[in-house]
């Protein structure tokens, strides 16, 4: 049998700043688990057609992360993706870091795992690791009826990265936690989105990503929680996961720019279309959809959804687990350093909202106790910005509609809102009076049917579908216009 | 507060009991706002009172379902099967309540062992999702576990290293002694707090097969099907419905049908007095079913065995107890000759079991047992076993003075030599005759024979055999010497003299794993202000006193 490895020097052809080449035992280790890799890209990384080529035989202008230098990190060319250069790259070493929060703050940031910590730093970085090829998963078909080949083009640049950070994580299971570590990496490839014997561990990513709106909503909404975390993991004591998370931010960086700006240009294509066909009524629904736009009050439903649903990746509210974890100096709060206290959080404690006598309340808990609390905060403030920018969209076009986030309450399965009935506006009613209004609250089965109609693959360089406007500007130093994915030239 | 052991499906909180013929479902769905005390039993996690409800569910299942023939625990929550005991409980209870936790939760699913083994009701655990600590020791109890294989579920001993505890409802012991884990497979298993997965845990033999999820219910139900096949219970009813325990209590007594206890607060004394039948045996073991709670002998030990409990858990200061029996002993023989001669009906079996898990009960007690056998008392067969589960016992040579009663006499049967083991797997006889064949032996010469004082006493079947003259003063030292020494001492000193001869797992299981717990448990490690018990889920890890003991 003759396989990749046998042929491969994966010192040069994994981009790294991890000394791979030097470094025998990883070497063996990648050499084994690659290529179970690309089988798992192959199986299920995007799948669908461009001109009767296939995905994954495109050209696609994709930028390959080559090294961690700020200017020039990231190279710009047509690739293939099987060919993508899934490197092992760390935000440079900081000489002298120290843990900078937890019981062992100021000490020595550690470089290789502390035994007492094994199971929950290992635990992190699989659950961590869990969502990336899971995002992958759910985005597979989108290809299908990507918009432009400039979106496209987007949504492969998204998975390839994805990919890249599930490399990441299993870089630092295979480098740092022995046998486990390896089994782990495994297993991070055999779980299956949405698949009901081997489910990805949290429930959002479980769930279908069955359109582009939803795409976007996703990359905003979701991928901003695994930014979140992605922050406070960058914190950690634990310095070779704070060097691969701090990397990793910079590519996520890119993804959450295409959610807020995939969502904004379908608001402003709908605000435009309503305008130029001279509806004021954002409930027009029928009239609004035959414009071949998608109407607002389904994107609100879109968004209540997705944001919802990621709410529940914080967790519970107040954990024990992330109690443990930010004591052990393994996972710090969003913006730790810039935060002036103690960074032990021994005696403090935090607002939480909580349901008290039938009204949405905040109540002081153990500020340790409530880390999960604190990062789903900052996460809603860090929200507030793309939607605000949505709407000025709505309001340039002089329409009379405003988006927002619903409660925090609405929706929830996980913490201390699940089983409650909160409608988007922070009602607490029964549970039939909700499922009345259900169909206003989330997408419906008719919406999706709108949706799967009127979304067709766009491939002609510089055209647009009609419900999502023109971007600003191109992307890797292309215009608007540039042909991002191709037909390669020669077989 | 006051724990009552008593309750109905009717009004379980947080078990689901369905019955599909000859298959039942123990579905369990703690209710995270039903727990006993000031915490939220998340995860399906338990304290007593989840408890009481298995242990009535299980009792209910062997008496009231012969139909039965193998029972499935599962969770009726996605993707978790059991927290195990819920750890805030337990941070916030004192050293007795955790004992006596621990001990009725060990007994509970020794009960499910004996269903399995002695009245063909197989159990079956289907793990639908991790099953950690107390979650993985309920399944240990069972005949056969199936995981689910979704990547992610375990099962898992946590407590060594999140809770500075040990897994002490049978957990270390069962790996070992029941499921044959290699002791260092063990050792590294009950370790990881993550706990161990997939086709690994089926290699270390912790559980016996995993499924996928899109097979898991077929696989289970097949189990269930191999399982009831195993069983003799006959395939119809009726059974024997537990009606709701009369019981009636007032500050210094607790009244059932044929039982009453009388405390006294200034001794610490509780005096047990089971009283007899007052009527000879049904014509057969059907007549009996139809009697059902009524019957004598399952009436008489539902109130022991509630006695127990009860005394156990909300008097804990009375330190001894006194049992006597009142009655007529020709109709106690003739229900303990019916006994034996019914042991192959499933009902009279299982009241035989039951009065064994009882008898037990006692002897895992921590109070001081004295029996004493008085004129009008009914020491006959299986209610002498109250003499042979005591510490130490008098027999009133003669009769009171101006008391119009025949002498007491003390009759051994087929009762004392076979059904009513203790933990050790013999009987109690046995077990005081040990390693004295010619004393048992004796002692069988004697079945049938009615034995006065100085007759029991020669036989060593009474510690003591005292006339009416030293009576009341001996035994009125005697307690009150008893009150006065060291509780902690007397329970060590009795559990460490009560089970002589060979281990069980049973008399591991409280001899050497809930020994070394409550060793733990009262250690700063665990329960001080900075241990692992008191620090566990605020994030702060427990400063621990690095001594090896």
């Amino acid at each position: 049998m003759t396989t990749i490895a046998d042929k491969v020097d994966y010192s040069t052809l994994i981009p790294n700043n991890v000394g791979l080449a030097d470094d025998q035992k990883l070497l063996r280790a990648l050499e084994k688990w690659y290529p179970k890799y690309l089988d798992w890209w192959m199986d299920m990384g995007p799948t669908g057609f461009i001109h009767e080529t296939p995905f994954q035989e495109a050209d696609v202008w994709l930028r390959t992360a080559v090294s961690v230098e700020r200017d020039g990190w990231a190279k710009f060319d047509y690739v293939r993706m099987p060919d993508y250069r899934w490197g092992i790259l760390l935000a440079p070493t900081e000489e002298g870091r120290t843990v900078p929060f937890g019981e062992h703050r100021g000490e020595p940031a550690w470089q290789e795992v502390p035994g007492a910590y094994r199971a929950m730093l290992r635990r992190l970085i699989v659950i961590q690791g869990d969502t990336e090829p899971a995002s992958v998963e759910q985005q597979r078909h989108l290809g299908k009826t990507a918009p432009s080949l400039y979106d496209m083009r987007n949504l492969f640049q998204v998975n390839v990265e994805e990919g890249r950070h599930l490399w990441a994580m299993v870089y630092l299971l295979q480098r740092y936690f022995g046998r486990d570590g390896r089994e782990e990496a495994e297993e991070l490839l055999r779980r299956r989105s949405g698949d009901p014997d081997r489910p990805r561990m949290l429930g959002a990513f479980n769930e279908e990503t069955p359109d582009w709106l939803s795409f976007f909503m996703f990359t905003y909404f979701t991928d901003r929680d695994g930014k979140m975390q992605l922050e406070a993991l960058a914190q950690s004591g634990f310095d070779p996961l704070s060097r691969t998370c701090r990397f990793m931010l910079a590519e996520e960086a890119h993804h959450m720019f295409v959610g807020a700006t995939g969502v904004g240009r379908i608001v402003k294509a709908t605000a435009q279309a309503m305008r130029d066909a001279g509806i004021d009524d954002p409930y027009d629904v029928e009239r609004i959809r035959s414009l071949g736009v998608i109407d607002l009050p389904l994107i609100q439903r879109k968004l209540n959804l997705h944001f919802s649903l990621t709410l529940d990746l914080f967790g519970s509210e107040e954990s024990t687990n992330a109690a443990n974890a930010f004591h052990a100096g393994l996972k710090g709060r969003f913006h730790e350093t810039a935060i002036d206290d103690d960074h032990q959080l021994l005696g403090s404690t935090y607002p939480v909202t909580k349901l008290v006598d039938g009204a949405f309340r905040q109540v002081d808990v153990p500020a340790l106790n409530a880390l999960n609390a604190r990062l789903r905060d900052d996460y809603v403030e860090d929200c507030m910005g793309g939607v605000r920018r949505w709407n000025r969209y709505i309001a340039d076009a002089g329409v009379d509609f405003e988006l927002t986030l619903p409660h925090v309450a609405f929706h929830r399965q996980i913490g201390e809102f699940a089983g409650l009935h909160v409608t988007p506006d922070g009602r607490v009613v029964d549970s039939s009076t909700w499922e009345k209004r259900r169909a206003t609250y989330l997408p419906t089965d008719a919406d999706r049917l709108f949706i799967e109609a009127l979304m067709q693959q766009v491939t002609t360089p510089g055209e647009f579908a009609s419900w999502i406007a023109r971007p600003q500007k191109g992307i890797g130093q292309q215009s608007v216009d540039f042909e991002y994915v191709r037909i390669p030239a020669t077989g | 507060m006051n724990v009552d052991f008593r309750t109905h499906p009717d009004r379980y909180r947080h078990w689901r009991l369905t019955i599909d013929g000859e298959i039942a479902r123990l579905g369990m769905d703690v209710d995270e706002a039903g727990g006993l005390g000031p915490w939220e039993l998340k995860m399906n996690s338990y304290d007593l009172g989840v408890d009481i409800e298995l242990y009535d569910a299980v009792q209910r299942l062997r008496f009231e379902h012969p139909e039965v023939k193998a029972v499935v625990i599962e969770s009726l929550k996605e993707r978790i099967f059991c927290a195990g005991a819920n750890i805030r409980m337990l941070g916030c209870s004192t050293h007795p309540e955790k004992v006596n936790f621990c001990k009725f939760t060990n007994e509970t699913r020794n009960g499910i062992e004996d269903a399995s083994r002695n009245s063909g009701q197989r159990y079956l655990a289907a793990l639908n999702g991790s099953a950690a600590g107390g979650g993985y020791e309920l399944a240990l109890a069972t005949d056969h576990i199936v995981l689910v294989d979704d990547g992610t579920a375990t099962v898992a001993l946590p407590e060594v290293p999140l809770l500075g505890v040990l897994p002490g409802t049978g957990g270390l012991t069962r790996l070992v002694d029941k499921r044959f884990v290699r002791r260092d497979l063990a050792d590294v298993f009950s370790t990881v707090e993550e706990g161990v997965k997939g086709e690994r845990a089926v290699a270390w033999r912790l559980v016996d097969e995993v499924a996928p999820t899109s097979r898991f219910a077929e696989t289970v139900a097949a189990r269930l099907h191999d399982l009831a096949a195993t069983s003799d219970r006959p395939s119809e009813g009726p059974g024997i419905e537990l009606t709701p325990l009369e019981r009636e209590t007032s500050d210094t007594t607790i009244t059932y049908p044929h039982l009453r206890v009388t405390l006294d607060r200034g001794l610490r004394t509780a005096t047990i007095v089971v009283e007899g039948p007052t009527q000879g045996p049904p014509t057969g073991p059907a007549a009996a079913v139809e009697l059902g709670a009524r019957f004598w002998p399952l009436a008489m030990t539902r109130a022991l065995d509630d006695a127990i409990l009860h005394l156990r858990t909300n008097e804990r200061d009375i330190g001894t107890w006194l049992l006597k029996t009142e009655g007529d002993p020709e109709i106690v023989a003739a229900h303990d000759a019916f006994l034996l001669d019914h042991l192959d009906h499933w009902a009279i079996r299982e009241i035989v079991l039951y009065l064994k898990r009882t008898l037990r009960r006692i002897d895992e007690t921590s109070r001081s047992i004295f029996t004493l056998v008085e004129p009008g008392s009914c020491f006959v067969g299986a209610l002498a076993e109250l003499l042979f589960a005591a510490d130490r016992s008098y027999m009133l040579d003669g009769t009171f003075d101006g008391i119009d009663e025949p002498e007491a006499k003390l009759r051994l049967t087929g009762a004392n030599f076979g059904p009513l083991t203790m933990d050790n797997h013999l009987t109690r006889l046995a077990t005081r005759f040990w390693g004295r064949d010619d004393a048992l032996s004796h002692a069988a010469s004697l079945v049938g024979k009615e034995l006065d004082a100085v007759e029991a006493h020669d036989a060593e079947l009474v510690t003591f055999a005292y006339d009416d003259i030293d009576w009341d003063d001996e035994l009125r030292i005697a307690l009150e010497e008893r009150a006065s020494f060291s509780p902690d001492a007397l329970t060590g000193m009795e559990q460490n003299l009560r089970f002589p001869g060979p281990e069980t797992m049973e008399t591991k299981i409280f001899g050497r794993l809930t020994a070394w717990q409550n060793w733990i448990f009262t250690r700063p490690n665990a329960s001080g202000p900075d241990g692992a018990l008191q620090r566990y889920g605020t994030g702060l890890r427990p400063d621990f006193n690095r001594n090896r003991t």
